[in-house]
């Protein structure tokens, strides 16, 4: 299925028409505040707990990630 | 009905994420680990004052390892479907599966090639414990700044091509961020923490693991994605398929 837009057509308005249409911001907005902000929490409990900064004392979630952290690129001890 | 789209999209995305993550971690088993075990091996030569053990090599190098780039597939999967629901339509006249492609890539480049260039991956036993802190600022900071720079691209190069045309506006912009990413680098403090006597074949091909797990982790979920959302865009994929050749006149 390839969507190409180098249709050798003139006209724009039928391979426009093919395409999926815009998402409108205000839909997309809620879930990107609420799951954005999720994942990002996600993020840092894979790349940054217990390192530069800890919500957890102890070094628990620092070990278990241990290798996963180095492997993707954050910065670890 | 858009609403209800985006949420089957974020479940997609997250799958997608998921399942790359999934790929990555056997990459990072195979090709990651030696790297990971040459630094702690470096690391316990030079220094007598072992820790207690808190989670063994064993379960780090697998149960552990799974756990940090599953989580992390599915949470980069979850945003770059976010940053996909917003370029679709918006971009160019691109399909579902090449949007999802360009986004993919875009990210690749944005929040792992970029940053890694200035900062790059780091076995155990090459950095300076004590630095941390600094290094976790400056590491997020060029991640920020690189995404800042993408998100810069797009909108100016959208406005000018209006004027400049396609070809020279993406030139244009390419040629002005390259320039403030450049500019970015030069000035931000360099981090050069590896002991003189580290292996440097561990070094290089820790680095170049890791930065492979990356890729695969963004094409997979390009790949993966594209294709789950395209049905979701498009609910009869069969029937159009079958009905592959020109269909005049159906819009």
């Amino acid at each position: 299925m390839a969507h190409s837009a180098t249709a050798p057509s003139p006209l724009s308005t039928p391979v426009t028409a093919k395409l999926p249409n815009k998402l409108p911001i205000r839909a997309i907005l809620p879930w990107a505040a609420f799951f954005g902000l999720l994942m990002l929490v996600l993020l840092y409990f894979v790349g940054a707990e217990q390192g530069a900064t800890s919500l957890f004392s102890g070094s628990g979630v620092h070990e278990w990630v241990h290798d996963g952290r180095h492997l993707l690129g954050f910065p670890c001890h | 009905m858009n609403s209800v789209t985006v949420r089957a999209l974020l479940v997609r995305g997250m799958l997608a994420g998921l399942a790359a993550g999934l790929l990555a971690f056997g990459l990072a088993y195979l090709i990651g680990e030696p790297g990971v075990n040459a630094g702690i091996a470096f690391e316990d030569s030079r220094s007598h004052e072992h820790g207690v053990e808190v989670v063994s090599r064993a379960m780090q190098s697998t149960a552990g390892l799974a756990t940090a780039v599953l989580i992390f597939g599915t949470a980069v999967g979850g945003i770059a479907t976010l940053a996909f629901c917003f370029a679709l339509g918006r971009i160019g006249p691109f399909g579902a599966r090449a949007t999802a492609a360009l986004v993919a890539a875009g990210a690749f480049v944005t929040v792992c090639l970029v940053p890694f260039l200035k900062y790059p991956a780091n076995p155990p036993g090459a950095s300076d414990p004590d630095t941390v802190g600094q290094r976790t600022i400056l590491y997020f900071g060029m991640i920020a700044l690189s995404v800042l720079v993408a998100i810069g691209l797009i909108i100016i190069g959208r406005r000018l091509a209006g004027r400049l045309g396609n070809g020279n506006a993406a030139l244009a912009t390419a040629i002005g961020c390259t320039a403030v990413i450049a500019a970015a680098m030069a000035f931000l403090p360099a981090v050069n923490e590896t002991p003189k006597d580290f292996p440097a074949t561990v070094l290089w091909q820790f680095r170049l693991a890791s930065l492979g797990i990356q890729a695969l982790l963004w094409a997979a979920f390009g790949v993966i994605f594209g294709f789950l959302a395209e049905r979701v865009l498009q609910p009869h994929p069969t029937r159009s398929a079958q009905g592959a050749t020109e269909v005049p006149g159906t819009a």
